[in-house]
């Protein structure tokens, strides 16, 4: 819904083109009618397309045992029918995995709309097609102007025959579309001299179809249809270019739809007055009481327009109100629609007049939105259907019987004491009980019976059923009316309720579904809750897949025991695969058992979302659609932030990780300069003469040197993961001792004091990093220590734990940030002295560590005269005693 | 007459670095800059003792090992490779020493020394032993330190007596085990860590840990010498 005026390429437009990337492309050579010659047409093209050396196979393409369109075939490799065994016939179908398995550049499928035998993967061709195009082969097909789904109704309309098999406009609207046009008296003559194939079943009907009238119709409806198709790709290019300012003012459609037959052709009108405007437009279905007593049929009428509209390309939404006109006039406010498309059902006079037409009251409370009035076609018996509910229970029929024989036996105890219209008004306790707790029927019902007592027992002639007095009509008239006026009033009041906390109870678990969502911490913990109160909520086995490698595994379950099937998989797998529900109640492999919904989050298929009745009905009723997919969404929306945040902890480490290799950079240069300056100068001073300082200096700085080179190998170690552990238990007085060697050059000028008793048990550690830890402790202290100062090495062992320390005798830490020192180039700010290095020596110290389990501690000695960095050995890492 | 040594290794600087070193304690120098090089000139010249520095241009120098090996030919790899796996596989090839780059010379020519000595006195396995105050009879057994004799259990004794049959000489871990436990004993590196340090309190305290029995990272002990 890009506003006028603004040029930033559109979202949806980019996606599209992007979409097509890679995809294989698909032109339709778009014919008004058998005849017209869009087999020859395409199979003339393809040749062209071989004579430039495209590779092309034909993958079904029927002849109907034409010469001139055989000979069009020849010498193009065609790929064997998939027999199939249907009903006593053999049947050719595509096989669609040999073609996928040739992958050829350009694949021949003829007659697009046609539907595939039973049990093929795809009920329809055109899926198929699709997936070939999902494959990256480029498409030829044919189709005629009447299988084109959001003109079925259209085409119905004039010719009188209705065709089941149609192609979604989606499939159009990606395709090129190529026009096979003759004039139709040339294809009448044509039809007369046999050149068309007709079945012979069909003969008979097709002879009305292939007058001139119905031919010139059609034809108009292919070149619309195919100038509105490059329009639709001029629009899509524009707006992917950014030029904006082609979007249609603003214009929203929706569209009432109902439970009614002739409800999806309110929707395929839908469909084409958004094309016309190039808006888009929203299916409501407005939810009162009398939904809850829909028949099976109903249902069914209902989710098939629900679902023709996804297939259209519009929105779906479901409005709870008490009646239609509300609940359409509340929604059209909120959604700020322009059009309103509404079936008016052809019922008769007197209920007009006792309801007022419903178009009429939406007109007046919609202004400002454009109402277009379609007739819904009676097509099926669509009232009454006989419902069990409505007549109320029987037990409500014994209690008011009960009743008014109480009123009744009470009425001749007191009728000595009141008058006869006392009486009357005593027989409006059961009527207003009746009508108010069991319904407008047992209420009437009520009525009836009281005022026929009242006349036998107490209207003279008493014991009959004659009224003598004239003035008593009118108490029996006032007991029906009460009973109808009651009843009405309380049923519209229980109806409100009943909706009020049916809507409520949606909100709430809503509600209380997203409440639990936010509160979870980790995806797998999302992914459990979801399946858990879906298979709560719709009473149904709950399944969540996710792809892994090559095929699909379930990562949570609503009970361990579900089986599924190779064909669940595979219908699953196509749901993630195509974003797009799979499944028993969609329209792919629908012979699995399950309806795979995604789990679509940004541009991607997070989970596919499994449900089955174990009882072997329908997956999900289709009233609880709408539910299941808000439900699945808010899971997904959560999934989704799970992942982003991941992205972001991703993206924060690597810039971490390029703040950290800059900082590498500069330290580097400073640390490797220095030493190599002074030996340098040094070596330079040689040729002097070699006094004991030079040799001294020469030493010293190539010691650090070599310090500094091993810490940088360290850190690549660390930093490209690549620490192999060789942990055997060690003697800390060995490890310390062998550090103290190798330190001695670094220490220069310390005096090293060991206070590590003999008798400390052994531990478990890497002898190499261990020693590269103590050798970089043991370098940070004659690094940071005054001058002179002793350090020592301290072995406790108490509480469980083995600490090994190091202590210095020096400025300390600064307090506070004791523990900064062990980032990487953390230098120790706050030391007046210019000491070198990068810091690099106490990073690796707690890398090495912790990479051995063992935990690093650094702070100031207790009496404050220097730091103190330490090694705690935890329990696990101590031997016990051995021997 | 001088002992020649053999240096091998792919750089110029260090083979003139280690001819000059070798050479000023009075060794005769040979050198070769290749695997196939070092074969060569070890079948020509019999050196008393090889430098081998394991990354050479055309071999691993792991593999020369066995190669060059002969009796009474003391064998330092040189290598600026310090995994301890490496170090290990070298000495169970039959490499006498370890020497990590950069190196100290003094501590090179000590290392080089050891490992002549030990070749000279590899065949005659019965001994005294005498290192500083400690003295070690390998025909009777006994050890004794400052005079007095030092009573050691067996497992003391035989871990001793493997490094001292080597002094100087890095002893890795699984061959003292393989020599002082009996594979019924469920050999463990914690029995031989225990075993040394009763060793070191008998013999070295109160001298510092290490003076008389050095540890090598991760690889093994060494009797000084």
């Amino acid at each position: 819904m890009t506003p006028g005026g603004d040029s930033r390429p559109d979202p949806q437009a980019l996606l599209r083109a992007a979409a097509q990337e890679g995809r294989g492309r698909l032109k339709i050579f778009l014919g008004a009618a058998p005849g017209v010659g869009k087999t020859f047409e395409m199979l003339q093209e393809a040749a062209a397309r071989r004579r430039e050396g495209v590779d092309v196979v034909v993958a079904i393409v029927e002849t109907h045992g034409r010469a001139e369109t055989e000979a069009l075939t020849r010498g193009c490799e065609i790929i064997p029918h998939r027999l199939v065994a249907y009903e006593g016939r053999t049947l050719g179908e595509m096989d669609l995995d040999a073609v996928l398995a040739r992958a050829p550049r350009l694949a021949l499928v003829d007659e697009l709309a046609h539907s595939n035998a039973p049990g093929s993967r795809h009920p329809k061709r055109y899926q198929d097609v699709e997936e070939l195009l999902a494959a990256g082969i480029d498409v030829y097909s044919t189709v005629n102007i009447q299988h084109v789904e959001s003109l079925n109704d259209v085409v119905a309309g004039f010719t009188r025959i209705r065709v089941r098999e149609t192609v979604p406009d989606r499939i159009l609207e990606l395709a090129e579309i190529e026009v096979v046009d003759i004039p139709p008296d040339e294809l009448i003559e044509r039809l007369q001299a046999g050149k068309v194939y007709v079945p012979e079943e069909a003969s008979r009907a097709l002879g009305h179809f292939f007058s001139k009238s119905n031919l010139s119709a059609l034809r108009e409806l292919v070149l619309r249809r195919a100038a509105q198709a490059a329009d639709a790709q001029m629009l899509d290019h524009v707006r992917a270019l950014g030029v904006g300012g082609t979007w249609a003012g603003g214009e929203r459609i929706v569209v009432a739809i109902n439970e009614l037959p002739g409800a999806d052709s309110l929707v395929r009108a839908a469909k084409r007055l958004a094309d016309a405007l190039r808006a888009p437009w929203t299916a409501v279905f407005v939810e009162t009481p009398r939904t809850q007593g829909f028949a099976a049929a109903e249902h069914q009428r209902l989710a098939a327009a629900i679902t023709l509209a996804t297939q259209l390309g519009g929105q779906i939404a479901t409005v709870p109100a008490t009646d239609v006109v509300s609940g359409l006039g509340a929604y059209l406010a909120e959604a700020r629609a322009t059009q309103l498309i509404v079936g008016k059902s052809q019922r008769s006079r007197w209920f007009e007049l006792r309801h007022g037409s419903v178009v009429d009251r939406l007109v007046r409370t919609t202004p400002g939105v454009g109402v277009h009035v379609l007739p819904l076609e009676r097509r099926a018996p669509a009232r009454p259907v006989r419902r069990t509910g409505s007549w109320g229970a029987p037990s409500g029929y014994g209690w008011t019987t009960l009743m008014i024989a109480a009123v009744t036996a009470a009425a001749t105890q007191l009728d000595h004491i009141l008058d006869l219209g006392n009486v009357g008004m005593l027989y409006l306790l059961p009527v207003m009980a009746a009508a108010s707790l069991f319904g407008l029927r047992t209420g009437l019902f009520a009525g009836i019976a009281s005022s026929l007592a009242y006349n036998f027992f107490f209207l003279p002639p008493v014991g009959t059923l004659t009224i003598s007095n004239p003035e008593n009509v009118v108490s029996v008239v006032v007991l029906l009316g009460v009973a109808t006026v009651t009843s009405q009033l309380t049923a519209r009041v229980r109806a409100q309720a009943d909706l009020a906390a049916a809507s409520a109870r949606t909100n709430a678990v809503l509600a209380g579904f997203l409440r639990e969502l936010t509160a979870l911490k980790t995806e797998d913990e999302v992914r459990r809750t979801l399946v858990a109160e879906i298979a709560r909520l719709f009473d149904r086995a709950t399944v969540l897949l996710a792809s892994e490698g090559q095929g699909m595994t379930v990562q949570a379950a609503s009970d361990a025991a579900h089986e599924l099937g190779a064909l669940d998989l595979a219908a699953a797998q196509w749901a993630a695969d195509t974003a797009s529900a799979a499944g028993r109640g969609s329209g792919t492999l629908t012979a699995s058992e399950w309806l795979f919904q995604p789990l679509v989050g940004g541009d991607r298929v997070l989970g596919v979302l499994g449900i089955a009745d174990r009882r072997a009905g329908d997956a999900v009723r289709a009233d609880q659609l709408p539910l299941l997919a808000n439900l699945i969404d808010q899971a997904a929306l959560v999934l989704e932030r799970f992942r982003l945040e991941a992205d972001m902890r991703g993206l924060d480490a690597m810039r971490t990780r390029d703040r950290l290799r800059g900082a590498l950079l500069s330290s580097v240069g400073h640390d490797l300069r220095t030493p190599l300056t002074a030996v340098i100068a040094a070596a330079d001073q040689l040729d002097h003469g070699a006094t004991p300082a030079l040799i001294a200096t020469l030493k010293a700085e190539a010691a650090r040197l070599h310090r500094f080179v091993s810490n940088l190998l360290d850190m690549a170690r660390v930093e490209a993961g690549a620490l192999r552990l060789a942990i055997e238990p060690i003697d800390l007085s060995d490890a310390v001792t062998s550090a103290a060697h190798d330190a001695r050059t670094a220490l220069g000028g310390h005096d090293l004091r060991l206070a590590v008793p003999p008798d400390l048990p052994l531990v478990r550690a890497d002898p190499q990093l261990l020693h590269h830890c103590l050798l970089n402790l043991l370098d940070n202290a004659g690094r940071y220590g005054d001058p002179g100062s002793p350090v020592v090495i301290e072995g406790q062992h108490r509480y469980g734990e083995l600490r090994l320390a190091v202590l210095d005798h020096g400025p300390g830490l600064p307090p506070g940030k004791e523990a900064l020192v062990f980032e990487t180039f953390r230098r120790l700010e706050g030391s007046d002295r210019a000491v070198g290095g990068t810091g690099l020596g106490l990073a690796i110290v707690k890398a090495f560590a912790e990479a051995m389990g063992i935990a690093v501690e650094a702070r100031n000695r207790d009496d404050a005269t220097g730091a103190a960095f330490t090694l705690v050995f935890p329990a696990a890492l101590i031997v016990r005693e051995v021997g | 007459m001088a002992a020649r040594i053999l240096v091998v290794d792919d750089e110029v600087a260090i083979r003139r670095l280690l001819r000059n070193t070798l050479e000023r304690d009075g060794y005769l120098v040979s050198e070769a800059g290749t695997g196939s090089d070092a074969l060569a000139v070890a079948a020509a010249e019999h050196p008393d003792a090889i430098l081998l520095d394991l990354g050479l241009p055309d071999r691993d120098g792991l593999g020369l090992i066995p190669l060059l090996r002969a009796d009474r030919r003391a064998i330092l790899v040189v290598s600026a490779r310090e995994a301890t796996a490496e170090k290990v596989a070298a000495l169970d090839l039959g490499a006498d020493d370890y020497v990590t780059k950069p190196f100290d010379s003094e501590e090179l020519l000590a290392r080089l020394r050891v490992a002549r000595r030990h070749r000279d006195a590899g065949e005659r396995q019965t001994a005294v032993v005498d290192i500083a105050d400690v003295v070690i009879d390998l025909d009777r057994r006994l050890v004794r330190r400052g005079g007095a004799e030092v009573h050691l259990t067996r497992k003391e004794y035989d871990v001793l007596a493997l490094l001292a049959r080597h002094p100087g000489r890095v002893m890795t871990h699984d061959a003292i085990i393989k020599a002082a436990w009996n594979a019924s004993e469920d050999p463990r590196i914690e029995y031989l860590r225990i075993v040394i340090r009763n060793l070191r309190q008998k013999l070295e305290a109160p001298e510092p840990v290490g003076s008389l029995i050095a540890n090598e990272l991760g690889v093994g002990y060494r009797l000084r010498g």
